[in-house]
């Protein structure tokens, strides 16, 4: 995986896409989920998805997440075309996604979390616990999440910050190569939403590619470098944050142009 | 490891080893038990109040000849209740256990009748009790039936078998010696500090390989000083016990089968990823799916391993009465195994509890129960303080619960 090793390997980074979507439609029965939607994520880049209730980033990254097919369009992975046809083929291309639930057991520890469905074993059976709870350590530390007591802990006494901690370095531990985090601070209080945002540029500054979707633009403002807006299934428009304003990114949520009316749209 | 992981500063937790001695080890402890997370200690507080009540009141309660006694009376309850805390981990219930043990006692009973081996009658008893565990397992997956209902079913439908197995006869002697053998026969001294000894250098040897990897790996390890005593209380605790026996008929065979499976089924939980797997059903079912686990196959397994455990304990319970009757499985079986794992501090809610404290559980309900009945006392009186025992346990464990609560871990 790269990682930023000096000047020339970032500035090359910063111009690859490592997942392209070009086109990606779903329809579920009468309602036109997404509609010819064109979707980047880059090396080392956060991109923000941002849009109104119903606008269709779910849908959006579920069919990236590969739990659900697409009707149309192409992905591209670093370039090649390839096809998500489950959970496992987007893990083992690298794309991870947190959700919102986090989908932590409250009751193992946060090394048996982090391993969850993909122990580690020394025989057949036989649970590696030493060397989990090394990778463990060493993927938070990676991550400068120092927060945590021990990772012996049970997930139950975490704050919820730290819970999103866990939940995040459970997804970057697989060779993650672009990792999507959904409404990452949406319970999180000032202070720990401040952890989580740091963590979220950390993931960027390694050398993922990093989508989060939220509908706090402060938040969006302060991690992301790059927006895009989707409204109505369609995107309307993606913004550089260093070029745009609080103000504009409404204005597209809300009132955005639109490729074509809803409901006369051609079928695909 | 993952690139992401490549820069790795070094780890917050280094291999410090925890000093078990420290003021800050004791005040982790005070935080753990005032925060809600009592451990096994509320079961041993209550264990040593019940050996006091009841030696005050009766002094051969603590004698060899009686505790040897309690080991037999316990072995088929704690038996069946190592099953139930499986189900109870996953957040399942299983209410046919009782006459699942029954149908398994009854036909082992009938083929050694029908001059069967020993060896193939248990075999076969054991098979089909897993056999029943599959059935219930599959129609509470694949038709999403509450397991409460579909082992109620279970409940009334194999009280039904049992009694059809035995026929008009009503009571089935065993006469195979080494059936019987399973819960009347005691071994000789020497084999009792066999059983010891090699118990006692099996934990000590698993120990020092468990420190010497950790440490290797980097990761927070036991204090070897803390080892060190664990294993001198261990064979101190092993050289009383032993010696107890040893007063009286010597080791129990049975209470060596019982040993085995308490340890076997601990580590299975403990240390597997079947067992790992359990604990995540029970904790976070979706979480569990998502991570890629067949939730399914896990239930399925567990209630086949379930009522392939109450077989054995029904086995155990027919062989100390060398006979079974159309009363096998009934009367307070189901309700004391399952008290049992309740008592050792298994959650009904799932993903709570461990293997080995169904044995002081069972250590307990029994206990009560042996301690009544030196005392002659009422099967009335004996239901009554078995029921505030098994109270007592549950409003422990709620208070626990609203500890971890407030301190948020829930």
């Amino acid at each position: 995986m790269p990682v930023n090793t000096g000047d020339e390997t970032v500035s090359k980074q910063e111009n690859s896409n490592i997942l392209e979507l070009k086109g990606a439609s779903k329809r579920f029965g009468a309602v036109q989920a997404l509609w010819n939607v064109d979707f980047a994520v880059r090396t080392g880049e956060v991109m923000a998805l941002v849009g109104d209730n119903g606008a269709g980033k779910s849908t959006l990254i579920k069919g990236v997440a590969g739990i659900y097919s697409l009707d149309a369009g192409e992905v591209f992975f670093e370039g090649e075309k390839v096809s998500i046809n489950g959970p496992r083929d987007a893990a083992e291309l690298g794309i991870e996604v947190v959700y919102q639930d986090l989908a932590l057991a409250d009751n193992l520890d946060v090394v048996a979390n982090m391993f969850l469905g993909r122990e580690r074993v020394r025989t057949p059976f036989r649970l590696d616990e030493a060397s989990m709870e090394r990778a463990a350590n060493e993927t938070l530390a990676s991550l400068s999440v120092t927060s945590l007591r021990s990772v012996r802990q049970n997930v139950a006494g975490l704050s919820g910050g730290q819970r999103q901690a866990v939940a995040v370095a459970k997804a970057v531990m697989w060779n993650s190569r672009v990792v999507i985090l959904d409404e990452p601070t949406a319970a999180l209080g000032v202070a720990q939403t401040r952890q989580v945002l740091d963590l979220v540029r950390r993931l960027a500054e390694q050398g993922l590619g990093v989508v989060v979707i939220s509908h706090n633009l402060h938040d969006i403002f302060e991690v992301a470098d790059r927006i895009t807006v989707l409204r109505l299934g369609q995107r309307v428009a993606e913004y550089k944050v260093a070029e745009t304003t609080q103000q504009e990114i409404v204005r597209a949520i809300t009132a955005g142009d639109l490729q074509t009316v809803p409901g006369l749209e051609v079928e695909v | 490891m993952s690139g992401a992981a490549t820069p790795a500063p070094p780890p917050p937790v280094t291999a410090r080893p925890s000093n078990p001695f420290s003021v800050e080890a004791a005040k982790n402890y005070w935080q753990n038990i005032r925060s809600g997370d009592l451990g096994p200690l509320p079961i041993i507080l209550g264990l040593i109040l019940i050996a006091l009540i009841f030696q005050s009141l009766n002094e051969n309660f603590l004698t060899s000849r009686n505790l040897l006694n309690l080991v037999v009376q316990m072995a088929g309850i704690t038996t069946i209740a190592i099953g139930v805390v499986f189900v109870l981990l996953l957040g399942e219930i299983d209410l046919s256990i009782s006459y699942t043990s029954a149908v398994s006692a009854v036909l082992m009973t009938e083929l050694l009748l029908d001059d069967f081996p020993w060896w193939a009658a248990i075999g076969i008893a054991l098979i089909a009790a897993a056999g029943i565990g599959l059935v219930i397992g599959v129609i509470v997956t694949k038709f999403k039936v509450p397991s409460f209902v579909v082992t109620l079913a279970g409940f009334l439908g194999l009280n039904g078998v049992v009694l059809l197995l035995i026929g008009s006869g009503g009571t089935v002697v065993i006469q195979d010696d080494v059936v019987i053998g399973i819960a009347n026969e005691f071994l000789a001294d020497v084999w009792g500090w066999v059983i010891a000894v090699v118990g006692v250098g099996a934990y000590a040897i698993s120990q020092i390989l468990l420190h010497r990897r950790r440490k290797a790996a980097g990761v927070s390890h036991k204090a070897p000083l803390l080892i060190g005593l664990q294993v001198v209380g261990l064979a101190a605790l092993a050289a009383i016990t032993v010696s107890l026996f040893n007063d009286d008929r010597g080791f129990p065979v049975v209470g060596l089968i019982v040993l085995v499976l308490l340890i076997a089924l601990t580590w299975v939980a403990d240390r597997t990823t079947f067992g790992r797997h359990v604990y995540a059903v029970g904790g976070n079912e979706e979480a569990a799916r998502r991570a890629g686990i067949n939730t399914d196959m896990i239930k399925i397994k567990v209630f086949m391993l379930s009522s392939a455990l109450a077989g054995a304990g029904g086995i155990i319970l027919a062989s100390r009465l060398r006979s079974v009757d159309t009363a096998a499985g009934g009367g307070s079986l189901l309700l004391l195994s399952i008290a049992a794992a309740v008592i050792g501090g298994t959650s009904l809610f799932g993903g709570r509890g461990r293997v080995i404290h169904a044995f002081y559980g069972a250590l307990i309900i029994v206990g009560v129960e042996n301690g009544m009945g030196l005392l002659g006392l009422s099967a009335g009186v004996r239901f009554v303080v078995t029921a505030l025992v098994l109270l007592a346990a549950v409003v422990v464990d709620a208070l626990s619960r609203r500890g971890r609560m407030i301190s948020g871990r829930a």
